[in-house]
């Protein structure tokens, strides 16, 4: 199994969860959508339709031969080119950590749709917490890059984001933390290596 | 000679497509008839469905793709994107480009005879505009037997019509790729087209639009009309980097003459547009430039409700350095389409080419060009 093909089937357990929570026919909008194959298994599995967002332009390459309709732009620079309330949903897959504007990008999601689904790397799984302990940044099948390379800037826990979320007036509505494909249920803060969340926002 | 390429589209021969049914146009004005040439490269299907549209921008024509001889040296305009196996693959698609109506290559336009009075209509030939073209290109579509496009391209001005196809014809396109276009000029372009404009119409030989009665030519204000508009075509980088403050003497020569390489570039280039391009059609097309604005028939509505009734699905490509028409514009078509929920694609070309991108080989361009061409599905299609 070539490298890609190991990220696609570690991304399919997230896929599965994400695909379980959007509505049939949903409008959705996807975030750092990659090559585009979330929003294509999100078409095929749940009949769901939208845009992908990237900045890479080898991804919007990707993305039109997937079939999948691609905005290019920065999100850093926020969601201006779209209407407050226009998505059903928007999606944050694995992006989160690499963002520099972390709040800025959760209230940006929350006005245009009226649900996110954000998904990031726990940086509380057991494997990375004993790197720390033995002295060393962790690296991992879920964080694979070395401290001087890695685009994440912004990792955190499942508590760190709970936090994150109370601070921001957010409301958890779903979680489910994954490990290897599985659901952890035990001690998911320590245990899984991936987490799922689904929010909306609080009204005031 | 040209050594075999399996690329091209090998020599072309124009063809003329006549029009008997007046026109009535925008302005109000009527054309009895007219003509239009075009081209065609690759072979319509049985279920006419592969039929693909090029809108050329300002000065474009319908010379597309290919050669007219043996002896040609260039192809044509879009040489690099149609044929065997480019992004726009003649193999799969039949490719049509023509000359606009007002144009100066062979469709009837103000250098034509005028009918009526056996003498070129000048003055009198009326202004016409992108939705006057898309009329018309949709009567050569229908005497072509072509009922749906494919798609319909353009760059710049020819993305206008592009756009414009799409709300015209909504059943007509089934996708539109909108090239380093906007969806209305802003009024610095206005500004630089009217200097332009200015330029023509106050050169003394232009004798009010008649001077082809007096056998002249107004090239120097068709020549300083193309030297701005040239400059307004590159990004400031790539001039610096292609021209710089180079001399072509190596030393001051405290004159007016020719000094700096730059200058060399836009009178030479100047100079070659002056003798073989019509002073009225630039003007036609600069002012068809200025009117478009697909908000202005909508009750100055917002560019949204004007795309309501479309259905085509899009690709809108823009190029960072191209500040004549900046990639906010294009970002503005997006927004109207993804307010409205359409199918679009937006891709940000990054390029120290300017506006003239659009016409630059690049790896990123093309492939997603490519791409998105291949994905146009031709079976069960209407």
């Amino acid at each position: 199994m070539n490298a890609q093909m190991m990220a696609h089937a570690r991304q399919r357990a997230d896929f599965e969860t994400i695909a379980g929570w959007v509505q049939s026919g949903a409008k959705v909008l996807d975030l750092g959508c990659g090559d585009g194959s979330l929003l294509r298994y999100l078409k095929e599995e749940r009949k769901v339709w939208g845009y992908g967002v990237e900045i890479a332009d080898e991804k919007i390459l990707a993305c039109t031969k997937n079939g999948v309709n691609v905005i290019q732009t920065d999100l850093e620079s926020g969601l201006s080119g779209f209407e407050s309330g226009s998505f059903d949903y928007v999606i944050l897959s694995q992006t989160l950590q690499s963002m520099k504007h972390t709040e800025r990008i959760m209230q940006e999601m929350l006005r245009v749709a009226k649900q996110a689904i954000v998904t990031f790397p726990n940086f509380g799984y057991w494997q990375h917490r004993l790197q720390v302990i033995a002295g060393h940044m962790p690296v991992s099948r879920d964080l694979p890059y070395q401290w001087y390379d890695t685009p994440n800037i912004h990792l955190c826990t499942l508590k760190d984001f709970e936090a994150f979320c109370a601070q921001l007036n957010v409301r958890i509505l779903e979680r489910s933390v994954i490990h290897r494909g599985h659901q952890v249920s035990v001690l998911p803060n320590l245990l899984g290596s991936l987490a799922v969340y689904r929010v909306e926002r609080l009204s005031k | 000679m040209h050594s075999p390429d399996h690329t091209s589209v090998g020599i072309v021969t124009p063809q003329t497509a006549r029009f008997d049914q007046p026109i009535k146009l925008r302005s109000g004005a009527v054309l009895d008839r007219y003509e239009l040439v075009y081209e065609t490269y690759g072979q319509l299907n049985a279920d006419k469905n592969n039929a693909v549209l090029i809108c050329h921008a300002l000065s474009g024509n319908h010379h597309v793709a290919g050669f007219h001889s043996e002896q040609d040296k260039r192809p044509g305009w879009w040489d690099t994107m149609i044929g065997p196996g480019k992004p726009i693959d003649t193999n799969k698609f039949f490719v049509i480009g023509l000359n606009n109506l007002g144009g100066c290559h062979g469709s009837t336009g103000p250098s034509s005879l005028d009918p009526a009075t056996g003498q070129p209509y000048g003055a009198s030939f009326p202004l016409v505009t992108v939705d006057d073209w898309v009329e018309t290109q949709a009567r050569l579509a229908d005497q072509l037997g072509i009922q749906q496009f494919a798609a319909v391209v353009g760059g710049s001005l020819g993305g206008m019509q592009a756009l414009q196809w799409s709300i015209t014809y909504p059943e007509r396109v089934r996708h539109a790729l909108v090239i380093a276009a906007a969806p209305k000029l802003t009024a610095q372009n206005i500004a630089f087209n009217d200097v332009a404009r200015q330029a023509i119409l106050t050169d003394p030989d232009f004798y009010g639009g008649d001077y082809y009665a007096h056998q002249v030519v107004p090239k120097r204000g068709l020549r300083l009309a193309r030297m701005l508009g040239h400059i307004t075509y590159l990004s400031d980088d790539v001039m610096g980097s292609k021209f710089g403050r180079m001399l072509r003497a190596g030393a001051f020569q405290y004159g007016y003459d020719v000094e700096f390489e730059i200058e060399s570039y836009l009178r030479y280039q100047g100079d070659k547009f002056a003798e073989s391009f019509d002073a009225n059609t630039y003007l036609l097309m600069t002012k068809a430039l200025d009117y478009f604005d697909p908000t202005h028939h909508h009750n100055e509505g917002s560019l949204a409700q004007a795309l309501q009734a479309v259905k085509a699905g899009f690709l809108i490509v823009s190029f960072t350095t191209d500040w004549r028409f900046a990639p906010e514009r294009s970002r503005e078509i997006v927004k109207a389409l993804l307010d409205n929920e359409r199918d679009v694609t937006y891709a940000e070309i990054t390029s120290s080419h300017g506006h003239d991108a659009f016409l630059m080989v690049d790896p990123y361009y093309h492939d997603l060009v490519r791409a998105y061409m291949q994905r146009i599905d031709l079976r069960g299609a209407a």
